[in-house]
């Protein structure tokens, strides 16, 4: 997993509530086998004034030129200003995927959805949730202010806006680690080896009919 | 010391370790894969030179991708005419093939989707933590299981590890007291409970489902629920066990064999909350004030009463909440205060892993029954959630009955729920849905999804546009009484 220390980083907003996991990446995109190559497609409905498909030249699509990523002084944006429950729906993390391989590291928005959260974490994304008043001065000044760039410093946990107002958010301490260190957590997981077998041992002994081995089936 | 809720029991019950940090290690029981989210788990596992920790954990089935037309099933893998689903489905066949995972095929009567084959096998049972890479997997907690959605990432984790880092959760209960109207089904207390918190109401909790009218459902009834806690924003859904839960696992091919079954039993009467058990939060509604419900908008959220009309974005909260639904309306092609039974359909969909049983298909069949889909209606799909139940329905003649009354009959899977098939709306579509997500796009590019029961889309098949399934329920009772 690629770490995630510090980013300065462009922003661009996307101003809707509820934004689902089925308009961050529709569902034709989702037959790849590969966990690499979803950018072109992210946001695909609301980018794109056609219908896309998988494997498609994308270049030679016709651009909505109201959509906020298409807009020229949003190129080269790494991070994401939302709203409200960004990433409900289905558990696809070729959401998180999509967005990493558009080039965002960072989403800042009022509240997140469960499984998203946890999926984006896994992928080098950071997930900011900031305050609802907080969130609204963010999007006012990105649209005010072309080029508005954010310092986010995840050691710190501190978000610095161009005029230097300091914005400090939570992050829980496992996900802080493994972000800052680029870990991946199967490895670390597989430490206590130990006590998952002992309490496998001791789950059998108590459940026998959890395991199909055991029942005979 | 104060009782646990259902939630905390199951919890402990799988906790391996708790961090410092917070995070936890928590045990998991049973993985079912299917071939849209595994793929790039299994490559993972091969890239670190890993191997699954415990074969018998895992169950597989093709679903999302699989054609749902005779024709094209009769071939098998074959039949896919979409190279790139091709692929998808042939690659969860040779990663169960080289790890030893056992999976029922495209063509094995067994195969379904993920959420209605679990269970129908027994290979969901109630005490165990289930996890699967999709949301709706919140289904299975209709067994008192701890059931989860997680990501691919994820699903290699518990391939690899057989253990999930986990946050806990907090206790949320739902409870729907009373009795609920003729023609009223669990797909309407939980439309009905997502319109009253929200779609991010259950964000952080696991909900567990209670009170009377809960009690009252079969394990059919109780799946839909826990189903679409996702749409409420929990990744868990919970319902305690009873009789309802221990009669229908008897006898099923995975539940526990003769010998154990009494150890069983006697283990999962205990999964239940304890009386005076704390919860975060309590919702009650009353089961005698849900109506059929019709969704609207473009959220799950955005719901309301066969006898509601579509709201006016003028009188909105507030702004997020009048762009929203001025950007739904425009989507959905809606008029504000447009009535609820004005809306005109083109296509029906019966069918996804919220509305496939063999109940579900019983529900439509009776509105069905002796009537013909109306001639403005393109296509009206009926999909059954696995080959069992499209067997046990075709042994009580309930797919006479569809096709009669001029819907198609097709072969098992997630079909027009997410289109990832064959099996579309076309742009401006309306179509009245089983399913649980009437997203943008969902259903296909520019459709229009509503979610209703499968009675309330088998009546708007046959109307043409949404009605009243009670108004219907009672005219063929004075029919029949006339009779």
């Amino acid at each position: 997993m690629q770490k995630f220390e510090r980013l300065q980083g462009l922003v661009a907003p996307l101003d809707r509530a509820n934004v689902d996991t089925d308009l961050i990446i529709p569902k034709q995109f989702l037959k790849s086998i590969q966990r690499s190559g979803f950018g072109v497609n992210l946001f695909d409905e609301l980018r794109y004034l056609d219908e896309g498909q998988p494997g498609q030249d994308c270049s030679q699509r016709p651009l909505n030129p109201d959509f906020v990523l298409n807009q020229p002084r949003y190129q080269g944006a790494s991070v994401l200003l939302a709203r409200q429950n960004f990433g409900c729906g289905s558990s696809r993390e070729h959401a998180p995927w999509a967005l990493a391989d558009f080039g965002f590291r960072a989403v800042i928005a009022p509240s997140f959805a469960d499984i998203f959260y946890n999926n984006a974490f896994k992928n080098g994304i950071l997930l900011i949730k900031l305050p609802e008043e907080q969130v609204n001065r963010l999007f006012r000044e990105t649209e005010a202010e072309e080029g508005y760039r954010l310092d986010v410093d995840l050691e710190a946990q501190r978000i610095t806006t161009p005029s230097g107002e300091i914005l400090e958010f939570e992050v829980d301490a496992f996900r802080k680690h493994c972000l800052l260190e680029g870990l991946d957590d199967i490895g670390i997981t597989l430490q206590d080896e130990d006590a998952i077998r002992a309490f496998e041992q001791k789950h059998r002994a108590a459940r026998p009919w959890l395991f199909r081995d055991e029942a005979g089936v | 010391m104060a009782g646990q809720t259902l939630y905390d029991k199951l919890w402990s019950q799988h906790l391996v370790k708790e961090r410092d940090d917070g995070t936890a290690l928590i045990y998991i029981d049973r993985q079912l894969l299917h071939e849209v989210t595994s793929p790039q788990a299994f490559e993972g596992l091969r890239l670190a030179n890993r191997r699954p920790w415990r074969i018998d954990a895992n169950l597989a089935t093709p679903d999302h991708n699989v054609p749902t037309t005779l024709k094209e099933r009769a071939e098998g893998n074959a039949g896919i005419k979409d190279p790139v689903s091709l692929i998808q489905v042939q690659t969860l066949d040779d990663n169960c093939n080289e790890f030893g995972i056992e999976e029922f095929r495209i063509n094995d009567p067994r195969q379904g989707i993920v959420h209605v084959v679990g269970p129908e096998q027994g290979a969901t049972l109630p005490g165990m933590t289930v996890v699967c890479g999709d949301s709706h997997t919140a289904t299975h907690g209709a067994f008192a299981a701890l059931a989860h959605g997680i990501g691919t990432s994820e699903v290699e984790h518990v391939l690899a590890t057989q253990c999930l880092l986990a946050q806990k959760m907090k206790n949320m209960q739902v409870r729907v007291e009373g009795e609920l109207g003729v023609g009223v089904t669990a797909k309407d207390i939980v439309l009905a409970i997502i319109g009253e918190i929200g779609t991010a109401g259950g964000t952080g909790y696991a909900i567990e489902f209670a009170g009377s009218a809960i009690r009252e459902l079969s394990m059919e009834g109780r799946m839909t629920v826990c189903n679409m806690a996702i749409e409420a924003g929990a990744r868990v859904g919970l319902i305690a066990v009873d009789d309802t839960t221990i009669d229908y696992l008897k006898g099923r091919h995975y539940a526990p064999s003769v010998e154990q079954w009494e150890a069983a039993v006697a283990d999962w009467r205990d999964l239940v909350s304890d009386e005076g058990a704390a919860f975060d939060k309590v919702v009650t509604l009353d089961a005698a004030d849900i109506e059929p419900q019709v969704s609207w908008g473009t959220s799950p959220e955005m719901v309301t009463g066969i006898g509601g009309e579509v709201p006016d974005p003028a009188e909105a909260a507030d702004d997020t909440a009048r762009t929203g639904i001025s950007r739904a309306l425009e989507y959905m092609g809606l008029a504000p205060k447009q009535k609820i039974t004005d809306i005109r359909l083109d296509k029906v969909f019966i069918g996804s892993c919220t509305n496939s049983r063999i109940e579900d298909l019983r529900e439509a069949a009776k509105v069905a029954r002796g009537k013909k889909v109306a001639d403005s209606i393109k296509l009206a799909m009926v999909v059954p959630g696995s080959g069992l139940v499209k067997q046990q329905a075709e042994a009580e003649g309930l797919d006479a009955i569809f096709r009669e009354a001029g819907f198609e009959w097709r072969e098992p899977g997630c079909s027009m729920c997410l289109a990832m098939n064959a099996d579309k709306l076309g742009a401006g579509e309306h179509c009245a849905s089983t399913s649980n997500r009437n997203f943008e796009g969902r259903q296909g590019y520019g459709g229009r999804t509503h979610l209703v029961s499968p009675a309330m889309a088998a009546a708007a098949a046959i109307a043409g546009h949404f009605v009243d399934v009670r108004g219907l329920a009672a005219n063929d009772a004075t029919q029949q009484q006339e009779a």
